[in-house]
């Protein structure tokens, strides 16, 4: 037996021993995923469990060091118990960008005091974070950030304002990007620095969206202290840190092109469209939509294996982030259009009666999704970066 | 499923591939091929020394004299062959017809035939079309007539390909008796009543029509059961559909790289052609087009070796990629060279003109689309 298929073995019976009966089937629903921190609200009481469960093994930040929280898993193992998790259709015990973005980071760039301090309360989902990146005048050219951070003996003092914080009205903490000097190249002057959102100055703002939530806001800073030592890599070098950071969150985002735990097309058209006498989807204009996206996620899906493939032989990461973050996200919108077409009418649903609960989801699913292309760096970004950093095109 | 990377030793054989490709004149051998007219339109030396390599060998047990390679090898040998558009009949002769023998023919056929196919001595051609095929394995009017203790074969097969100079065919023929299934003959070249016309395609590859007047053959002529070659031919096309795919691989990467080289040396405007932001984002999708075929390819050799139950999905799945990418970058490949790609002086037009015959090489895109979806029951 390999040593993996050992593991699954552990895995599964960890799962079903430790996962609560009521969670089983809602993977898709958005009520029972846990985000953590000190304002957590859960939904549904058994997230908690399940997320305390998870942690106590190590299984909520599977990759992460013993040392820190994590189960010391490789890519292959997670894999397995991702696998695991999905096959009676749990949710992940942990969400966030804590688990997916400042944790990924502060191992490759924290020093061992940062990691110590943050890592373990991330895994345990006692503090939430948000993202401090984009300002009303830096989207996609992000490096054009103005918010300003000057040192003040042991501190630095920031002021400006920061846009589309996703969940920062919940969040403990936000990692962000400060000016820390205006006279030099814009990429050359920036630092990645960590701010309790309970420091005196910082106010939040929830922006509401087309899908009716509000899921991001505005964040103003008014004279926030912030201890220097909670700067991330070097003063001015936070381009860098912050480079990498948006790697993680590409192939976060990227990752819901793939498979997994989800509605199947087919089964949906068989429902709402019927089949003809040979079984086939009794529309052929949307059956040739499904077959294309489902191959295309297939193939999707075997890029993501072979690219991790290749990391655990040894090869370098390099910029395909960008590539994933592209296709994936662009996967998933394309797939989101068509489960509307696929409802038809009935994915018409706002609220109240005349439509299912899973139809009243999809609006929202399908109004939410036309961020994918435009949050981490928008499609376009996407393309001139693998057009400039892997094919070496000239500017 | 396997790890979707090179072992050391498979990183090896694709590094020498390429090497005796580019060491024998890469694209301009196929030009001069072209040029000179000749039927056979492949070098005989370069046949001889991937035989000396053990190449013809790759797929068959060390019993006959091969190296018990699989899929994930040969891949990698076609993919080489692709971006120097060698025009060797190897996935014909070797994945396709070798292949088929190993697979479904009896001893006496295995010891009479693989040894030598292996040796590059004697060569197959697997005679799969007829003019109303297209991509239907049955659509098959050839017949088998029972005569005596064999057969009397009748019918025509075209773009047979190797066909010309080939020492023997495998010929799938309707049977009479039995239920009219599919019989698989495997008929000597210089069988009375056989002729080779040799035919001119666009990719200037060795094709011909073999036609069948009365053809007698023996019954030990028979490949596998009577009425019995409609799997083993559908196993060994599955094979051959993805060495097709290695070679797409290699065109389209090959392509695409001249391109991109192309798009950093031209200038207009007083500009190069390269910063056009029109013209980047292109290039960024043909990247990723490339990217996920050759995940599909890898996948596919990976699931036939490994005999998994989706090895068909994946093989369809890396034939429609392929076969979608393929057409995009050789057609933009061209686009983006501008007039001077028009030109047969230059080379970008072969890769395209060989990249329609490989699209069309056991099912097209549509094709492989609708075969996914009727295995996945939808």
């Amino acid at each position: 037996m390999s040593d993996l298929t050992a593991f699954r073995e552990k895995a599964r019976a960890w799962v079903e021993a430790n996962s609560p009966e009521f969670l089983r089937g809602k993977a898709s629903d958005p009520k029972a995923w846990a985000a953590g921190g000190r304002k957590a609200s859960f939904t549904y009481p058994e997230s908690r469990d399940w997320l305390l469960a998870a942690a106590d093994r190590g299984f909520s930040v599977p990759t992460w060091p013993e040392q820190y929280g994590g189960a010391g898993l490789s890519r292959d193992e997670a894999l397995v118990l991702q696998e695991e998790i999905a096959r009676l259709a749990l949710p992940m015990p942990l969400t966030g960008f804590g688990y997916s973005m400042i944790g990924p980071t502060l191992l490759d760039h924290g020093t061992e005091g940062q990691r110590a301090e943050h890592l373990p309360k991330i895994a345990r989902g006692e503090i939430r974070w948000c993202q401090g990146y984009s300002e009303p005048n830096a989207g996609s050219d992000l490096a054009s950030l103005a918010t300003s951070a000057v040192r003040d003996g042991d501190f630095y003092v920031i002021n400006g304002q920061k846009v589309w914080t996703s969940g920062a009205d919940e969040a403990d903490w936000i990692f962000m990007l400060v000016r820390t000097d205006p006279d030099v190249k814009k990429q050359r002057g920036i630092t990645f620095i960590l701010v309790d959102m309970e420091s005196p100055g910082v106010e939040v703002r929830p922006i509401r969206l087309i899908s009716g939530a509000s899921p991001f806001c505005e964040t103003f800073f008014h004279n926030v202290r912030a201890p220097v030592h909670q700067v991330i890599g070097d003063v001015n070098s936070g381009w860098t840190v912050a480079k990498a950071l948006l790697g993680h969150e590409r192939t976060s985002i990227g990752g819901m092109g793939r498979g997994g735990a989800r509605t199947s097309l087919p089964d949906l058209a068989r429902d709402y469209v019927s089949v003809d006498e040979e079984g086939r989807i009794d529309d052929p204009a949307l059956r040739e939509r499904i077959i294309q996206c489902e191959m295309d996620a297939m193939s999707y899906g075997l890029t993501v294996k072979r690219h991790g493939d290749g990391l655990e032989a040894g090869h370098k990461p390099g910029p395909e982030s960008s590539m994933f973050k592209y296709y994936g996200t662009e996967l998933n919108m394309r797939r989101e259009e068509l489960m509307l077409s696929i409802r038809g009418p009935q994915a018409l649903g706002w609220e109240g009666e005349g439509f299912e609960p899973a139809e009243l989801n999809q609006t929202r699913t399908w109004l939410r999704s036309r961020a994918n292309s435009i949050e981490g760096g928008t499609s376009e970004i996407q393309l001139n970066i693998i057009a400039k950093r892997v094919l070496g095109l000239p500017d | 499923m396997a790890a979707l990377v090179l072992t050391a030793p498979q990183d090896m054989l694709a590094r020498t591939a390429a090497e005796l490709i580019s060491k024998h004149g890469g694209v301009d051998r196929q030009r001069q091929l072209r040029d000179a007219g000749d039927e056979l339109a492949y070098s005989p030396e370069v046949w001889a020394e991937m035989a000396d390599l053990g190449w013809l060998g790759i797929p068959f047990a060390e019993d006959y004299g091969g190296l018990g390679m699989g899929m994930a090898e040969t891949v990698l040998i076609t993919e080489a062959m692709g971006r120097g558009l060698a025009p060797e009949p190897f996935v014909s002769a070797v994945v396709f017809a070798g292949g088929l023998i190993a697979d479904a023919g009896a001893a006496e056929q295995r010891t009479a035939w693989l040894p030598q196919l292996i040796d590059g001595e004697k060569r197959l051609a697997p005679a799969l079309l007829e003019a109303g095929s297209r991509y239907g394995l049955d659509r098959v009017e050839t017949r088998a007539q029972p005569n005596g203790a064999g057969w009397s074969l009748s019918g025509e097969k075209v773009q047979v390909v190797g066909g010309v100079g080939a020492d023997g065919f495998l010929i799938a023929a309707r049977t009479e008796g039995g239920d009219d299934g599919l019989t698989l003959f495997l008929v000597p070249a210089a069988a009375d009543g056989l002729e080779v016309v040799a035919q001119k395609r666009v990719d200037s590859r060795n094709s011909a029509i073999v036609r069948l007047n009365d053809v007698q053959v023996g019954a030990g002529s028979v490949v596998g059961d009577v009425c019995g070659g409609l799997e083993p031919l559908g196993r060994a096309v599955d094979r051959a559909t993805v060495a097709v795919c290695g070679e797409m691989l290699g065109v389209m990467t090959e392509a695409f790289e001249r391109t991109i080289e192309y798009l950093k040396s031209r200038s207009q405007f007083g500009v190069l052609i390269g910063t056009f932001q029109a013209l980047k984002h292109r290039a960024a999708k043909m990247f990723i087009e490339i990217e996920l075929s050759r995940s599909t390819v890898m996948a596919a050799a990976r699931a036939l070796d490994e005999g998994s139950d989706d090895a068909q999905l994946q093989v369809s799945n890396a034939k429609a990629r392929c076969s979608d990418a393929l057409i995009l970058v050789t057609n933009e490949a061209l686009q983006m060279h501008g007039g001077i790609g028009m030109t047969d002086e230059h080379d970008i037009g072969l890769f395209m003109k060989r990249a329609r015959a490989l699209e069309f090489a056991f099912g097209d895109a549509a094709f492989h689309r609708q075969r996914f979806a009727a295995l996945r029951g939808f």
